[in-house]
């Protein structure tokens, strides 16, 4: 469903992705792993086409989508995606409640009148209640997650790009979106991509595992295979080991 | 940017409900200040000019036109144009960067729509409606704040000044300030959105693009001024 070729991205002069190769298949849960910095998030910001490739090539749906240009090439690419993004990135200036519904008049064909039902509806899938009229300014961290996650579950897309879905959530929240993230994929065949460093919620949703390390893939698996796997960056990533030959730039 | 205004304009329905908005917070909002600062530069400039011609010619000779003049065709229209560029232009690049630091700009695009069409095209509107109008109610309130020191504090007579206004200001003076506004509020909206939607870093790159959104639009709309003043009387207006 993507194809990811040697895809390459820099800011400025600091190479982000290096020659990046991924697959990702229809109705599977992939999740990149890797250490802050390595360019996850590059990596699914130039899926979504927020981000510009400089090299490579990827292809959604046997569609080239590396260097598209256009408003209306770009809305259409984007209809189909949708993109959970690590900080909520919700509208200050909109309540909770506009904010799940926003999509909907950029993105379907469904009547004003049935917005406080979808809105409703999907806030309670993320566990949340009487919440459609509150800002985001009143909402915890957490809570802005889940409103986030209930925006992009709003327009029903085909895949979804998780940034770090479970972060500052407590353990029974995590456990709850990793649930949905499952229902996602059995009941409607939601292909996702998901960025993460909870080890445990990635060995729990994930069909396949990549690790990115300095810009490029080091290892690519099915969940089972990862877990075994002997990759010494890979190893030391999994069990959250200071040694190895992943080094952290820390002052002494 | 202004490309993709335009594109946005002709190509998808406005967002109205944005637009209304807008133009209340730049215009409604700013109507007070702008039209205070008015009134006390009218009241300034008719004690001056009163005063002056007083010790020139013994009596308080030609206020009118100088505070008619200098209000209608450059204060007016340049101090509106400052007091909106400092209030609103200053709150809108706030917003736009705020979004685009917090990655609300890139939201926008995931959800289908586009940060021209629905952040700067209802503000570059808002601008375009707001500064014009702004402009010829602060003409109105400085030729009123003249009026009050005339008559009370120079002791001109309230019927000679008001047909002095109908005698020496003309529809090509109101025009002249009026043409200036619009150009004004096109340069601010663009300055104010362009800064916006570049801001980098956290908290202090909003705070940076703020400044230099207000500065760049102060010191570009005097020198619009100049060649638009230089334009316009070449034209006869």
């Amino acid at each position: 469903m993507i194809e990811i070729t040697n895809l390459q991205k820099s800011f400025g002069s600091k190479k982000v992705l290096r020659g990046v190769n991924l697959n990702v298949k229809e109705g599977e849960v992939t999740t990149v792993i890797g250490g802050s910095g390595t360019g996850k998030s590059t990596l699914i910001k130039c899926i979504i086409r927020l981000l510009e490739p400089e090299g490579g090539k990827i292809i959604v749906n046997g569609e080239d989508i590396t260097h598209i240009q256009g408003e209306y090439a770009l809305a259409k690419l984007r209809r189909s995606f949708g993109y959970l993004f690590q900080e909520g990135a919700l509208f200050d200036s909109l309540t909770v409640g506009e904010n799940v519904t926003f999509g909907l008049k950029y993105l379907t064909d469904i009547p004003v009148g049935d917005y406080a039902k979808i809105a409703k509806e999907k806030l309670a899938l993320v566990g949340l209640k009487d919440v459609e009229n509150l800002k985001p300014s009143e909402l915890s961290g957490g809570m802005k997650k889940r409103v986030s996650l209930a925006r992009v579950l709003a327009t029903d897309p085909k895949v979804i790009l998780y940034d770090e879905p479970t972060s500052g959530l407590d353990p029974i929240m995590s456990q709850i979106i990793n649930d949905l993230i499952l229902d996602l994929k059995n009941k409607l065949g939601v292909t996702s991509i998901v960025i993460t460093h909870d080890m445990k919620s990635a060995f729990t949703i994930s069909d396949n595992l990549v690790m990115l390390y300095e810009g490029r893939v080091e290892l690519a698996a099915p969940a089972a295979e990862f877990k075994k796997t002997q990759n010494p960056c890979a190893k030391q990533f999994i069990e959250g080991s200071s040694k190895g030959p992943i080094q952290m730039n820390i002052l002494s | 940017m202004v490309y993709s205004c335009l594109f946005w304009l002709f190509k998808a329905p406005l967002e109205f409900a944005q637009t209304i908005q807008q133009i209340t917070k730049i215009g409604v909002d700013s109507l007070l200040v702008a039209t205070l600062t008015s009134l006390f530069t009218g009241m300034v400039l008719a004690l001056q000019a009163g005063t002056t011609m007083q010790s020139i010619l013994s009596e308080p000779l030609y206020i009118v036109t100088i505070v008619g003049f200098s209000l209608e065709r450059e204060l007016g229209p340049v101090l509106t144009a400052f007091v909106v560029a400092g209030r609103a232009g200053a709150a809108v690049t706030a917003e736009i960067g705020t979004m685009k630091v917090t990655e609300q700009i890139d939201a926008l695009y995931t959800l289908g729509t586009n940060p021209i069409r629905y952040l700067v095209l209802p503000r570059m509107i808002g601008f375009l409606i707001a500064i014009p109008i702004l402009s010829l109610c602060a003409n109105i309130s400085g030729m009123f704040g003249g009026f009050l020191v005339s008559v009370n504090a120079l002791s001109v007579s309230p019927n000679v000044y008001l047909q002095d206004i109908t005698t020496f200001i003309g529809v090509d003076d109101i025009m002249h300030g009026f043409i200036k506004s619009v150009f004004f509020a096109f340069m601010v909206g663009v300055v104010c959105c362009y800064k916006g939607l570049n801001t980098r870093g956290g908290a202090e790159g909003v705070g940076k693009a703020t400044t230099q959104a207000v500065v760049t639009s102060m010191v570009l709309i005097l020198v619009l001024d100049y060649f638009l003043t230089a334009i316009l009387n070449a034209v006869g207006i």
